[in-house]
C-alpha cells in the first residue's frame, strides 16, 4: 500500500489546479494550459503509479476489505435525537477492478483532451479552470463507495459541463448545452430519490455494535443489513424495488445513453467543442455503465437477474439502431456521436448476460470506446479545425493531402469496426461470447451481430468519402498533423493497438472482480439473511 | 403578588421585544433631533440589532409562557411563547435585518431617499417587532395584531422611495390583498372563537376535542385562518400579490419580504398548527393531530399547487425581481411539504431550508441590486454578457442560482435533501417524486439567468459593475457559507436540531 491518500489526491488535484488558475492572470494563457496539461499528466502518473502497487487477485465489489487503496473518514456524523436517529455520511473511496480500468481512462482521456484544447483562445481562464472541475467530478465518480459521495461528484460534473459547451460549443450551443443540463438533472433526480429510499431501508453494524442507518454501497449490498419494514427492502412484502431498480436504471440510462434517452447526445457532441467532445464520449457516457455495475447490480441483485433479458434488449436495440442512424448521417461528428449510441450498446449487452466472459467484455468495451472514441472526435476536431466543415460529402482525396493523418484515421476506424488486432475486436467478441451463451439471449445476440456489419459499412463509407476518390480542389493546400496532433494520437493508437494484441493486461486487472461480481448478484437470495456475505 | 411576579417573568421573556420597540422609538426619535445630518441612523439600527440578538440567544435553554391567563382552567399557558424553536426564526429575521440594513449603505434607492432614512429603518423594525410576536404569538388576537403590525409595516414600506409609478402600484396591491386576507382571517378566527370561547391556543386545543363542535364551521375557520397566514407565505392561491409587489418594492425591501416576513409567516403556521390540532407526538416524532381537520390533505394540495405554479410561472419572467418572486413562491411550496409530513423531522427540514434559503436568496438579491445599481435595469435580458464583465458578480451569482436549484455541492442541496428525506421516512413517495420534478423544471430558469449572463454576447457594450470592497466581503462570505454547508453541514443540523422545541405537550 502506498503511504499517502493517492485516491483523495488523484480527486481533488484538478480542484487545486483550479483554485490556481482563478488566481492567475487573463493574460497568462499560456502558463494556463501548461499548467492544466501538468496536473492531467499528474493524474497520469498517479494512475499509473496505483496500477504498480495494484493487486491483481483482490475482488472488491462487496468486500469492504478486498478494496484498495481505501480511504475512510467521518464526514457528517450527526447523533441524532431518539426519533432521528444517526446520520452518518462517510468519505469512503477505494477502487477494485471494475474502477480501475476507469481511473486509468480518465487520466488518459483529460491529458488527451487538455491537449487537443490548445487552440481554444476564448476566456482561456474559464475553460480550463471548468476543465478540471469536470475532470475532479469524473474521477470522484469512479473512486467514491459512499452513495451520498458519488452523487456529489455525479452532480459536480453538470455545471462544467454546461458551460463548457455552452460558451466554447458550436452555433446551438445555447440548446444543447441547456438539453444536456436538463436531461441529466431529470435522470439524477431518479437516482437521488432511490438514494434516499436505500438509506432508510437498510442499516449498518457499526463497532460499537449498534446499527445506523448508511450510504455505503458495500453495506447496501449485504442483504442482512435491510430491516424488514424498508421500502426498499426485499424483505417487505410491499417493496418498492422493482420500481426503484427502474428509477435508478434510467437514470444511468440517460447518461449512457440508452435508447429512448439518446436524443441529447448528438445535439452535445455537435456543438461541443472537440476536447470536450472527447471527454463526453470518453468518459462521461461510462459513467452510466459504471453506475449500473456498480450499484444497480449488487445492490438490486435479485431485479436484475429478473430484468436481464430487457437489459439485452435494449442493448440490442442501441447496437442497431445507433448504426442505422449513423449510416444516414452527413455530418461527420453527427456520425461519431451515433456511433458511441451503437458501441455503448455492446456495453449494455454484455452486462445483461451476467457471465465473467460478457462483463469482462462490458468493461473492456467501455475502456475500449474511451479510447476509441476519444481518437475518433479528435480526428474530426482535426479536419474542422483545418476546413471549418465537417459534411461529410465536401471532402474526397484527402488521403494524398495528409498520408500521415489518414493512417490514424484508419487505425481508428478499423478498431471502432472491431478488426482483430485491435482493442475493440477483443471487447466485443467478449461481448458477444458471454451473451450468446445465455440460452435467453441467443436470439438477440444473434440480432445484435448484424451491428458489427453495419458498423464497417459506415465507417468504411466514411473513410471512402473522406480520404479516397479524387481530391476535392478546395483542399489543395491542407497541413498535415503537428507535433501536438501526434502527441495526442501516438498513446491512444499505442494503447489501442496493444490491447488489441494483449488484452489481458488490461483483462487481468479486472478479472476478479468481475467474478466477484458476477458470484455476487447471480448467487445472492436477497429475501433470507446471509449474514457471512 | 403573584400577578406581580407573574408580570415580572413575562416581561423578561419578551426582553427582544422590547429591545426592538425601544430601538423603534429611539430610531423616531432620532430621526427628529438629527434632521440635518442622517447618517448615524444606520448605525443605531445595527446596534439594536445586535443587542436584540443577544437577548434572544442568552433566552436559549430557558423557555416559558408568557401572559398567562388567570389559572381558571386547567390549562394556564399563555398568550406568548418562549422556546427555542422561536428563538431559530427570531434570529433568522434578525440575520436578515441585519443583512438589509447592510443592502441599505450601497443600494442607490435607498441613498436616493436619505433624508427620510429614519422613517425607513423606524419601519423596517416595526416589522421586526411585528415578526417576533407573530413568532411567538399563542394566542389568536396576538397573532392577529402581529400580523397587522407586520402587514401596514410593510405595506408602507413597499412604496417607500416613491421612486416609480411600480412603487405606489406595488404599495397599492399589497395593501388591498393584505385587507382581504386580514378579514378573512379576523373572520375565521371569531368562528373559532365562536365555537370554542377562547382565544388561547392551548385552550382551545382542549376545547375542539368535544363532541359538540360543529365540524365543518370549524373547518371552514381553519381554511379562512389559513387564507391570513398563507397570504403572508405566498402560498397558492393566495400569492397573486407577490410578483407585483416584488417587482415593484425596493429591492431591499423585496429581500427582506422574501425571507423575513416568509420565515414569520411559517412559523405563525407551524405553531398554530402544533399548539392547535395535535394531540399528541410519538416516540419517532410523528405528530398526531386531533381528528377535527385534514390539515395533512389540504397542505400537501396547496404545497403541490404552490411549487408548481411558481416555478411554471417563473419559467416565462423577463425582470430578474419578478423571477425571483415565482422561485420564492416555488420555494415556499417546498417549504410546506416539511409541514405535510406533520413530524418533527419535517420542522428540521424546514428549519435547515430555512436557514439556507436565507443565505441563497439574500446572495441572489444582493447581486441584483448590486447589478441594478450600476445598469438601472433588472431586466434578464441587460444581463448578457455580465459574466464575462463582471466574473466575480456572475460567479456569486451563478452560486447562488445553482443553490437555489438544490444541486450539490451547494446548501441548497442540503436543504432539499433534508426535505426530501422526510418526505421519503414519511412514505410520501409519490409527492417526492412531484416535488423533485419540480426542482428540474426550476433548473431552467435559474439556468437561463446564467446563460444570459455568460453565454449569450451582448449587443450593446456590456458595462462594467464594479463592486466596492464592503460589498465584496458581503458577497463572498455569502458564498462561502454556501458552499460551506453544502459539503460540511453538521453544524446547520446540529444547530436546526437543538431548536425543535415547540412549547406545549
Amino acid at each position: 500500500m502506498i503511504g499517502f491518500p493517492i485516491l483523495s489526491l488523484i480527486t481533488f488535484l484538478p480542484i487545486l489546479g483550479m483554485f490556481l488558475i482563478m488566481f492567475m492572470k487573463k493574460e497568462q494563457s499560456k502558463s494556463i494550459k501548461y499548467l492544466t496539461l501538468g496536473i492531467t499528466a499528474l493524474q497520469i502518473v498517479l494512475a499509473l503509479v496505483l496500477l504498480a502497487s495494484y493487486n491483481y487477485s483482490a475482488g472488491g465489489i462487496y468486500e469492504e476489505k478486498s478494496f484498495q487503496f481505501i480511504e475512510k473518514f467521518k464526514w457528517i456524523n450527526i447523533s441524532g435525537i431518539s426519533w432521528l436517529g444517526n446520520i452518518k455520511i462517510d468519505y469512503f473511496m477505494g477502487i477494485d477492478g471494475l474502477s480501475m480500468p476507469m481511473v486509468l481512462l480518465t487520466a488518459l482521456v483529460s491529458f488527451v483532451a487538455a491537449l487537443s484544447s490548445w487552440n481554444i483562445e476564448k476566456s482561456v481562464k474559464g475553460y480550463f479552470a471548468l476543465f478540471l472541475l469536470l475532470d475532479a467530478g469524473m474521477m470522484g465518480v469512479f473512486v467514491s463507495l459512499d452513495f451520498f459521495l458519488f452523487y456529489i461528484f455525479w452532480e459536480l460534473m453538470l455545471l462544467p459541463m454546461y458551460f463548457l459547451i455552452g460558451i466554447w460549443g458550436g452555433p446551438r450551443k445555447e440548446y444543447a448545452a441547456i438539453k444536456f443540463f436538463i436531461y441529466t438533472l431529470f435522470g439524477s433526480v431518479f437516482i437521488l430519490l432511490v438514494m434516499i429510499g436505500l438509506y432508510f431501508s437498510a442499516t449498518e453494524l457499526m463497532a460499537d455494535g449498534s446499527r445506523v442507518h448508511t450510504f455505503s454501497m458495500i453495506a447496501l449490498m449485504n442483504p442482512a443489513n435491510y430491516s424488514a419494514d424498508g421500502i426498499l427492502s426485499a424483505l417487505n412484502p410491499d417493496n418498492l424495488r422493482l420500481i426503484a431498480y427502474i428509477a435508478l436504471f434510467a437514470g444511468f440510462a440517460i447518461k449512457i445513453p440508452m435508447f429512448p434517452f439518446h436524443t441529447w447526445l448528438p445535439d452535445a457532441h455537435v456543438e461541443a467543442p472537440t476536447p470536450i467532445s472527447v471527454i463526453l464520449a470518453g468518459v462521461l457516457l461510462k459513467m452510466g455503465t459504471y453506475g449500473i455495475l456498480r450499484i444497480s447490480y449488487p445492490i438490486f441483485p435479485d431485479i436484475t437477474r429478473d430484468l436481464m433479458w430487457y437489459i439485452a434488449l435494449f442493448g440490442m436495440v442501441n447496437i442497431i439502431y445507433g448504426a442505422l442512424v449513423a449510416l444516414a448521417q452527413k455530418d461527420f461528428k453527427k456520425l461519431i456521436a451515433y456511433s458511441s449510441v451503437s458501441h455503448m450498446g455492446y456495453v449494455l449487452l454484455g452486462m445483461a448476460s451476467l457471465t465473467t466472459v460478457g462483463i469482462n467484455g462490458a468493461i473492456f468495451q467501455m475502456f475500449n470506446h474511451g479510447t476509441i472514441t476519444a481518437m475518433l472526435f479528435l480526428i474530426v476536431g482535426v479536419v474542422y479545425d483545418r476546413t471549418h466543415t465537417r459534411g461529410l460529402n465536401d471532402f474526397g482525396g484527402l488521403a494524398s493531402q495528409m498520408p500521415v493523418y489518414t493512417g490514424f484515421v484508419t487505425v481508428a476506424f478499423f478498431a471502432a469496426i472491431g478488426l482483430p488486432s485491435m482493442s475493440g475486436f477483443v471487447s466485443e467478441a467478449l461481448v458477444f461470447i458471454g451473451a450468446f451463451g445465455v440460452d435467453s439471449l441467443r436470439v438477440l445476440t444473434i440480432i445484435s451481430t448484424l451491428g458489427i456489419l453495419l458498423g464497417a459499412a459506415y465507417m468504411l463509407w466514411t473513410l471512402q468519402r473522406i480520404f479516397f476518390g479524387p481530391l476535392n480542389e478546395k483542399w489543395a493546400s491542407l497541413k498535415d498533423l503537428d507535433a501536438r496532433e501526434y502527441a495526442m494520437f501516438i498513446p491512444l493508437t499505442i494503447i489501442i493497438i496493444f490491447l488489441g494484441v494483449y488484452p489481458s493486461a488490461m483483462l487481468n486487472i479486472m478479472n476478479s472482480s468481475v467474478n466477484s461480481l458476477v458470484h455476487f448478484v447471480t448467487t445472492t437470495v436477497s429475501t433470507t439473511s446471509l449474514g457471512g456475505l | 403578588m403573584m400577578e406581580n411576579t407573574n408580570l415580572y417573568h413575562s416581561l423578561s421573556l419578551i426582553l427582544p421585544e422590547i429591545v426592538i420597540s425601544v430601538a423603534l422609538i429611539v430610531l423616531v426619535l432620532a430621526d427628529l433631533i438629527f434632521h440635518k445630518d442622517k447618517k448615524y441612523i444606520p448605525y443605531i439600527a445595527l446596534v439594536s440589532i445586535l443587542v436584540a440578538g443577544y437577548y434572544t440567544l442568552i433566552q436559549y435553554g430557558t423557555s416559558g409562557s408568557a401572559f398567562l391567563t388567570s389559572g381558571k382552567n386547567t390549562i394556564s399557558l399563555g398568550m406568548f411563547a418562549a422556546d427555542s424553536f422561536s428563538i431559530f426564526f427570531k434570529m433568522i429575521v434578525l440575520v436578515s435585518t441585519l443583512f438589509i440594513v447592510f443592502f441599505s449603505f450601497s443600494s442607490e434607492e435607498i441613498i436616493k431617499i436619505k433624508d427620510r432614512i429614519g422613517e425607513y429603518y423606524a419601519l423596517i423594525f416595526g416589522m421586526v417587532l411585528g415578526m417576533f410576536f407573530m413568532i411567538s404569538a399563542t394566542d389568536l388576537i396576538l397573532i392577529y395584531l402581529s400580523m397587522e403590525l407586520m402587514s401596514l409595516s410593510s405595506y408602507v414600506l413597499s412604496g417607500f422611495t416613491k421612486l416609480r409609478e411600480r412603487n405606489s402600484e406595488a404599495a397599492l396591491k399589497y395593501l388591498l390583498y393584505g385587507a382581504v386576507s386580514s378579514g378573512l382571517m379576523l373572520f375565521g378566527i371569531s368562528l373559532v372563537y365562536g365555537l370554542t370561547g377562547s382565544t388561547n391556543l392551548y385552550a382551545i386545543n382542549a376545547l375542539i376535542q368535544s363532541p359538540e363542535i360543529n365540524l365543518f364551521t370549524l373547518a371552514f375557520a381553519c381554511i379562512l385562518i389559513f387564507a391570513g397566514i398563507g397570504y403572508k407565505i405566498s402560498s397558492a392561491p393566495f400569492h397573486f400579490w407577490t410578483p407585483d409587489v416584488y417587482e415593484g418594492a425596493p429591492i431591499t425591501i423585496t429581500a427582506f419580504l422574501s425571507v423575513a416576513s416568509k420565515a414569520a409567516g411559517f412559523a405563525l403556521l407551524i405553531r398554530f398548527i402544533k399548539t392547535t390540532f395535535v394531540s399528541y407526538i410519538d416516540p419517532l416524532g410523528m405528530w398526531h393531530l386531533l381528528n377535527v381537520f385534514d390539515w395533512r390533505s389540504m397542505l400537501v394540495a396547496i404545497s403541490i399547487l404552490t411549487m408548481t405554479l411558481g416555478n411554471f410561472s417563473a419559467l416565462w419572467q423577463n425582470n430578474m425581481k419578478r423571477m425571483l418572486a415565482y422561485s420564492s413562491i416555488a420555494h415556499a411550496g417546498y417549504l410546506l411539504l416539511g409541514l405535510v409530513v406533520l413530524s418533527n423531522q419535517g420542522i428540521l427540514a424546514i428549519l435547515i431550508y430555512f436557514s439556507v434559503y436565507l443565505v441563497m436568496n439574500l446572495g441572489a438579491f444582493l447581486v441584483v441590486m448590486l447589478i441594478a445599481n450600476k445598469t438601472g435595469s433588472e431586466d434578464i435580458d441587460d444581463y448578457d454578457g455580465l459574466g464575462h464583465t463582471s466574473p466575480f458578480l456572475g460567479i456569486s451569482l451563478a452560486i447562488f442560482l445553482v443553490s437555489l436549484t438544490g444541486l450539490p455541492p451547494t446548501a441548497g442541496f442540503i436543504g432539499k435533501l433534508y426535505l426530501f428525506v422526510a418526505l421519503v421516512d414519511a412514505q410520501m413517495i409519490v409527492v417526492a417524486v412531484i416535488a423533485l420534478l419540480n426542482s428540474v423544471v426550476s433548473l431552467y430558469y435559474y439556468v437561463r439567468v446564467l446563460k444570459h449572463m455568460f453565454l449569450t454576447k451582448s449587443v450593446d457594450e456590456t458595462p462594467v459593475v464594479s463592486v466596492s470592497i464592503p460589498n465584496i466581503i458581503l458577497v463572498s462570505s455569502l458564498v462561502f457559507v454556501i458552499l460551506l454547508f453544502g459539503v460540511y453541514f453538521t453544524p446547520l443540523v446540529d444547530a436546526a436540531q437543538s431548536c425543535l422545541v415547540i412549547l406545549g405537550l
